[in-house]
C-alpha cells in the first residue's frame, strides 16, 4: 500500500483545517471581541505611526478563544530594520482576558 | 435542581435531532425525568423521529398562547415512560414564538423535569436564539466539515454573548458533539480529525458519533438510536455522552461496529 501512496492525492483535510483556522481567526476579531479587538488596532497603529510610516494592514490583531484563557495575538509587520532602528516581530502572548 | 440543555450547531443536517432524541432517551433510561423540546416551528421533526407523529395534539405554540396547559401537550413516550415530547407547531411561523412566552414554558418545565433538552433549529434566527437563550448546557453538534466547523464557532460566540447566563456575566457550560465522524477518512487525511476540531473550536468533547446506518435505520422506523440499536456504534457514543452529562468521567473513543461472525467471515457489515 505504503508504496503506492504517491500515487495517492495530497491529503486534503490539512488544507480544509489551515484554512478554518485563518477564517475563523478573522470573523472572531470581527463578530466576538469587535470594540475590543478594533480599539487594540487603532491605538497600536497611533502608537506605532509616531516612530515610522506603516501601512494599516501590516497591523494583525487576533483574539482567539480558549477554555481556560484567551490568546491576543498582535502581529506588526515593519519595514526593514536598515530603514529604522525600532523594535520589530511579532508578539504572541497568553494575555488572559475575559471572553468575548 | 433541573437542568436545562440546548442541542445546536448553526449548521442544519449535521444531526441536531437525531442527538436531541438519542440523549433525551439516555437520559431517560438512566432514570431522570426528561423533556424534549421542538423548536423548529413551522419544519417540526422531533416528533418524526421520536415516533409520536400521530399522537400530537397540542404543541408548544398552543401552550404559549395559552390554547392549550402544558400537561396537554407534553407527550408520553411509549418506550421509556420518564421520556416526554413537547413537539413544535407545523402549520405556525417562528414568529409565534415569544421571548416571554418561551421563558414562562421553560420555567414551568423545569419544575416538572430534572432534563429539558431544547432541540434548535438550524440559523442563526429568533428560533435558534430563543431555544438557546434559556440553556444551562450547550452541545454544539458539529460534523468534520469546514463548513459545519465554521458555523460552530459562530455559535459559541452566540452562546457566550447572546444567553440569559451571558447577559448575568455567567457562563453556559458548552461541549462539542462530533457527529458522522468516519476514522478510517481522518486517518488518511480525507476527513478533519478530532483534534483539529477541537483544536479549533476550543470547548470540551462530550462524545464522538461515527457514521452509521443504524442512525438512519433508527429514524425510519421512529426510535432513538440507543433505544433502537442499544449495540451499535452510535448509540454507545450517545449513552456516553449522557453518562458525562450527569457528570461521570470516561475517557472518549470512537466506538467501533461489533461485527458478528457470519460478518467477520463474510467480511460484510451489519449495521
Amino acid at each position: 500500500m505504503n508504496l503506492f501512496s504517491f500515487l495517492k492525492p495530497r491529503a486534503s483535510a490539512p488544507v480544509a483545517r489551515e484554512r478554518l483556522q485563518i477564517l475563523l481567526a478573522h470573523e472572531r476579531a470581527i463578530a466576538g471581541g469587535s470594540d475590543l479587538v478594533a480599539t487594540l488596532k487603532e491605538e497600536i497603529l497611533g502608537v506605532i505611526a509616531k516612530h515610522f510610516p506603516l501601512e494599516r494592514e501590516k497591523v494583525q490583531v487576533k483574539l482567539d478563544r480558549g477554555d481556560a484563557f484567551s490568546t491576543l495575538e498582535i502581529d506588526i509587520e515593519v519595514p526593514s530594520l536598515s530603514k529604522v532602528h525600532a523594535g520589530t516581530g511579532s508578539n504572541g502572548g497568553g494575555a488572559k482576558l475575559a471572553a468575548p | 435542581m433541573a437542568k436545562v440543555l440546548v442541542v445546536t450547531s448553526g449548521k442544519g443536517g449535521v444531526g441536531k435531532t437525531t442527538s436531541t432524541a438519542a440523549l433525551g432517551a439516555a437520559l431517560a433510561q438512566a432514570g431522570r425525568s426528561v423533556v424534549v423540546v421542538d423548536f423548529d416551528v413551522g419544519l417540526r421533526n422531533l416528533d418524526l423521529v421520536m415516533g409520536a407523529e400521530r399522537r400530537v395534539v397540542f404543541d408548544l405554540i398552543n401552550v404559549i398562547q395559552g390554547d392549550a396547559r402544558l400537561p396537554q401537550a407534553l407527550i408520553r413516550d411509549k418506550r421509556v415512560e420518564t421520556l416526554h415530547l413537547l413537539p413544535a407547531s407545523q402549520t405556525r411561523d417562528k414568529d409565534a414564538l415569544t421571548g416571554e412566552g418561551v421563558g414562562r414554558v421553560i420555567s414551568e418545565l423545569k419544575e416538572k423535569f430534572d432534563w429539558v433538552i431544547c432541540d434548535s433549529p438550524a440559523g442563526i434566527e429568533k428560533g435558534a436564539m430563543l431555544a438557546m437563550h434559556h440553556a444551562d448546557i450547550a452541545v454544539v453538534v458539529t460534523n468534520p466539515e469546514i463548513s459545519s466547523v465554521r458555523d460552530s464557532d459562530r455559535i459559541i460566540g452566540m452562546l457566550d454573548a447572546k444567553t440569559a447566563r451571558a447577559e448575568k456575566g455567567e457562563r453556559v457550560e458548552k461541549h462539542l458533539l462530533l457527529t458522522r465522524y468516519n476514522p478510517a477518512r481522518a486517518l488518511r487525511g480525507e476527513m478533519l480529525k478530532v483534534e483539529d476540531v477541537l483544536e479549533i473550536l476550543s470547548i470540551p468533547l462530550l462524545g464522538i458519533v461515527p457514521e452509521s446506518e443504524a442512525v438512519l435505520a433508527a429514524s425510519n422506523v421512529g426510535a432513538p438510536v440507543v433505544l433502537h440499536a442499544p449495540e451499535s456504534a452510535p448509540a454507545r457514543a450517545y449513552l456516553d455522552a449522557a453518562k458525562r452529562l450527569q457528570g461521570q468521567t470516561l475517557p472518549v473513543s470512537v466506538p467501533e461496529e461489533r461485527r458478528g461472525l457470519m460478518s467477520k467471515l463474510f467480511g460484510r457489515r451489519v449495521a
